[in-house]
């Protein structure tokens, strides 16, 4: 391979910008990070297996304490808390993935118009990006649950409004960066159109930023959202959602264990997706990384 | 036209600087009008029947009445207007707990969440900058990754859950942390001069009321900070690192300069004023932790008003907060590009 | 020249050895036996391709190698070892041996003012107050004809062009008051009409400070006006060596034929214009025997194989060479 990077054959067929440096896969932390990941997921998927309760059975009695019988406990409602944080997880995750998706799938919209056609359209979309990330993000949030009602799925609908900018953001500065290259330089004078130019040499290079920022900002979404159900305005009862039981369990202060396992649960997986993100974005090419912030 | 550019363009750079980002400033405040009165304008509830008793909604003339009152009868964008008129002259209506004007409550609770979140800040920015100090100089070594995980740490723990956790133990199981509110139960505040107690008490002098204000934000200031602090760290640490690796580092090395003054003088000047503008944007974000912080720490502050105001579905007062934290965001990162300007020669010499 | 020589050198370099750590996790020589002696008021040339190892062997005077490398043999600066002592190189860094780098765009502070930059290190190794000091800097500055200097004192570097901020950069190296400047390429980041403007301030600082000067450089052209011996350096280590005139009127190496070759203006004149073909190895990827040998037009087997010793060829002069190409028939 080496020897040949002066030959022609490399002149002719032109490079594309290799988005990751090799090393990301073998960094402990961000193998860490996907390990726990998968994990968590295989938890979420095999929860009837994993424990003897069902979340929202109540079976035993009341505040108990840790023990082998209730790993973590049970709650004010005789319910196994162990049960219940296994579940969560399948409660909180699509969610936080419906967020996600939603976010970055407008987000990309947006900044692939403003980058593409630039002029007052790259102003109006980029000045509103601006405004929505002046706005408190959970006081905005707060504000769109009061209006629609509360709810998980309105809370991902109200957190998407202040999220989708940084998205807007990456691709916008992708794609201007990218623009200017050879390679898309080149087949603009090969006529091909500006459209197709698009779609053919520049989403190859900017789907790969995208899936680190949208890794960063997964762990952001299940905070958030653990934060609104937390307040009330998220999940309701008697769903097991790790926010509104670290908030039940908030009631009975001197029964740690109600709030120390769900809070648990939520730091483990942002923290498991950020070991990720933090690792992928640290492999990213300087240049892409610098959009980033 | 060509004469206005060419006395805009003899101005000095930085009254150009400042005269564009305060432009850029005013231009967000109206937009942000514009939002705050779009989502009040989505709600499906009838603002009527939400701001007046059950009984007074149901005769047609108090209905009329009020209508009238708020420009209810008259087109959208004239209600626009109104709507803008009124918040000039501070009129953000009525809440619906407290059944006194917006404004007044805001002014009420918000001293306290400057209060906390300026503390906060100081915290994360000392914190933050020390740490990210040191991992750019340790780069890759042991010092480097503990402060990497630590940092991760610090922007993946849930606030609700830290605030409780850390109330358990500090308060609860050791004693060592006073309890929740801003001062002990039953504790007299100090004379309101600016309404944020420590400073308050420092002003009249009260020392035993400055240390127990002081005990009651350090838990509160420290949980707050705390994702702040990661994210500093890793912007400072990034930062340091681009700024080592400038020509000018290594010629203030050849000139036999000790290795602090290299690193705290040459390196750490634009590095800082890089942090200074994520600072910034920081706070926006660390002004709508307060609301989680808040309710847990029983703080008075806004935060913990619009979590009341959340569970009544009060928009009104809602939507007064985030206004009130959106121009402060503005506010506060026009400051910021201010200080950046005077660190920076090139923008303020031109 | 030899006059020069006969006293102590002021500054001695002996068997340089530096390694860099590789990509792969391996050590790399970059710099190979490197011996190198400046006398006072000497100046010094010391030319080679980029990885030739000449910016490593100025910057190990230093004590500045990056992170990772590691050095071997001996650097005699006024009989102190710099090598053997970290403390010795820290004494001597910025007080007794100055540098001068490549891009003055980017080698002066954007964010401290000039008066800043040319006193603090000032301050620091003789102890002056900021008064005292101010009056050193504008003096220098005046010496490096920088107009008004105690108003540019209060300015940036961005308010500057490059030519004018080379002539800050070398002000502040020399503050201090140094014996020896090593100046990186001093030139090259410049216009064709500064560049000259440099050279002569270089020459006339040298004459006036008694200053002794490591001109390190690609460029021959630039050698050719300043120095007064020459060191060609090729793979990390010395190919030739000579006083300036004998080396660029009558190159023995052929690699410093090979360079001279490709100036517009070289010395043979009755040569054509003639780029050398190939490109300067990598670190880490030198060739087996002479370094040189796959670019020469003169190898012959004994070049595959063994490394060629410094010989002297005539007074003052010894090339790494068992081929002398002024005898020999290219190939």
């Amino acid at each position: 391979m080496s020897d040949s990077s002066l030959s022609v054959p490399e002149l002719v067929v032109l490079p594309r910008r290799r988005f990751l440096r090799r090393s990301a896969w073998t960094q402990p932390l961000g193998l860490v990070g996907l390990a726990l990941l998968v994990a968590i997921v295989l938890m979420a998927v095999f929860a009837p297996w994993l424990s003897a309760h069902g979340p929202i059975e109540q079976g035993a009695k009341r505040f108990l304490a840790p023990s082998s019988e209730h790993w973590f406990g049970t709650d004010q409602l005789g319910r196994d808390v162990f049960a219940r944080v296994i579940y969560g997880a399948r409660v909180s995750l699509p969610y936080a993935l419906q967020l996600v998706i939603m976010a970055s799938v407008i987000g990309t919209i947006a900044g692939a118009i403003a980058g593409y056609f630039g002029g007052w359209i790259d102003g109006v979309i980029m000045r509103a990006a601006d405004l929505v990330m002046a706005f408190p993000d959970i006081i905005l949030a707060m504000a769109v649950v009061a209006a629609l009602g509360p709810g998980l799925f309105n809370a991902v609908l109200a957190v998407v409004v202040v999220s989708w900018p940084i998205y807007a953001r990456v691709v916008r500065s992708m794609l201007l960066t990218i623009r200017d290259e050879p390679y898309v330089q080149s087949s603009r004078l090969l006529g091909i159109s500006s459209a197709r130019a698009l779609w053919v040499d520049v989403r190859p290079n900017v789907v790969g930023p995208l899936i680190v920022l949208a890794a960063l900002e997964f762990g952001h979404a299940v905070l958030i959202l653990a934060g609104l159900s937390f307040l009330g305005l998220g999940a309701q009862p008697p769903a097991p959602e790790w926010g509104s039981m670290v908030s039940d369990g908030s009631k009975y202060f001197d029964k740690w264990w109600l709030s120390v396992f769900p809070g648990l649960a939520v730091l483990l997986v942002v923290l498991a997706a950020n070991f990720v993100g933090d690792t992928l974005r640290d492999a990213l090419d300087p240049r892409t990384a610098k959009a980033f912030r | 036209m060509i004469k206005f550019r060419s006395a805009w363009y003899a101005l000095p750079n930085l009254v150009r600087f400042l005269v564009r980002r305060l432009f850029v400033g005013a231009l967000l405040c109206l937009g942000i009008t514009f939002v705050s009165f779009a989502l009040t304008q989505v709600v499906p509830g009838d603002p009527v029947s939400a701001n007046l008793g059950d009984r007074a909604a149901s005769d047609p003339e108090i209905v009329a009445a009020f209508r009238a009152r708020y420009g209810l009868d008259k087109p959208i964008p004239e209600q626009y207007l109104l709507y803008v008129e009124r918040l000039f002259h501070g009129d953000l209506g009525e809440a619906q707990q407290t059944h006194r004007p917006v404004t007044t409550d805001l002014a009420q609770y918000l001293p306290a969440t400057i209060e906390l979140a300026s503390a906060a800040m100081i915290l994360a920015l000392v914190f933050g900058i020390s740490l990210g100090v040191i991992a750019a100089i340790k780069r890759d070594g042991w010092p480097d990754q503990v402060i990497r995980i630590v940092s991760l740490a610090g922007v993946s723990v849930p606030t609700f859950w830290l605030a409780l956790v850390t109330l358990y133990v500090f308060f609860f199981k050791l004693g060592i942390a006073p309890g929740v509110g801003r001062l002990n139960p039953g504790g007299k505040a100090p004379p309101a001069i600016t309404n944020m107690f420590t400073i308050d008490s420092l002003l009249t002098g009260q020392w035993a009321t400055f240390g127990t204000a002081v005990s009651h934000i350090v838990l509160p200031a420290l949980v707050l900070a705390i994702y702040t602090v990661g994210s500093i760290t890793r912007f400072t640490r990034a930062a340091m690192l681009e700024s080592l690796n400038q020509d000018y580092v290594r010629s203030a090395r050849a000139k036999g300069l000790p290795e602090r003054t290299v690193i705290l003088r040459h390196a750490m000047r634009p590095a800082l004023a890089a942090i200074v503008t994520v600072a910034g944007m920081a706070f926006g974000r660390m002004l709508s932790g307060t609301v989680l912080v808040e309710s847990v720490f029983s703080w008075p502050g806004i935060g913990q008003y619009a979590y009341k105001s959340a569970l009544a579905l009060d928009l009104r007062a809602i939507m007064g907060v985030s206004l009130v934290v959106a121009v402060i965001y503005i506010v506060v990162n026009m400051a910021v590009d201010l200080i950046y300007a005077l660190i920076d020669p090139r923008i303020r010499l031109g | 020249m030899s006059s020069q020589l006969a006293k102590p050198p002021l500054l001695s370099i002996e068997g340089l050895t530096i390694s860099l750590p590789t990509a792969e996790g391996h050590r790399a020589e970059a710099v190979r036996g490197v011996d190198l002696a400046i006398g006072r008021g000497e100046i010094v040339g010391l030319a080679g391709e980029s990885g030739s190892g000449k910016t490593l062997t100025a910057l190990s005077v230093l004590g500045l190698l990056p992170g990772g490398a590691r050095s071997g043999g001996r650097i005699f600066f006024e009989e102190r070892d710099l090598l053997a002592s970290g403390r010795a190189a820290r004494a001597v860094r910025g007080s007794e041996v100055a540098m001068v780098f490549q891009d003055p765009m980017t080698a002066l502070h954007p964010m401290l003012s000039i008066g800043r930059q040319m006193t603090e290190h000032v301050r620091f190794h003789l102890h002056l107050s900021q008064h005292a000091a101010d009056a050193v800097a504008v003096e220098m500055l005046d010496r490096v004809r920088i107009p008004n200097p105690r108003e540019a004192m209060t300015r940036y570097p961005h308010q500057f062009s490059g030519g004018m901020r080379q002539r800050i950069a070398i002000a502040s190296a020399l503050a201090a008051g140094p014996k020896l400047l090593i100046a990186d390429e001093p030139t090259t980041a410049l216009d064709v009409t500064v560049q000259a403007g440099i050279l002569r301030l270089i020459e006339g600082l040298r004459r006036e400070l008694q200053l002794s000067v490591l001109l390190i450089t690609h460029d021959l052209g630039v050698m050719s006006a300043l120095a007064d011996r020459v060191y060609v350096m090729y793979a990390g280590r010395v190919v030739e060596r000579g006083a300036r005139s004998d080396v660029l009127a009558l190159p023995r190496h052929p690699y410093t034929r090979g360079l001279l070759d490709a100036l517009p203006h070289g010395s043979p004149s009755d040569h054509p214009l003639r780029a050398l073909p190939g490109s300067p190895p990598a670190i880490g990827r030198f060739p087996v025997g002479c370094a040189f040998h796959p670019r020469c037009r003169f190898a012959e087997d004994i070049c595959r194989a063994d490394v060629p010793d410094l010989m002297p060829v005539a007074p003052g002069r010894v090339i790494a060479c068992p081929i002398d190409p002024l005898m020999a028939v290219p190939a």
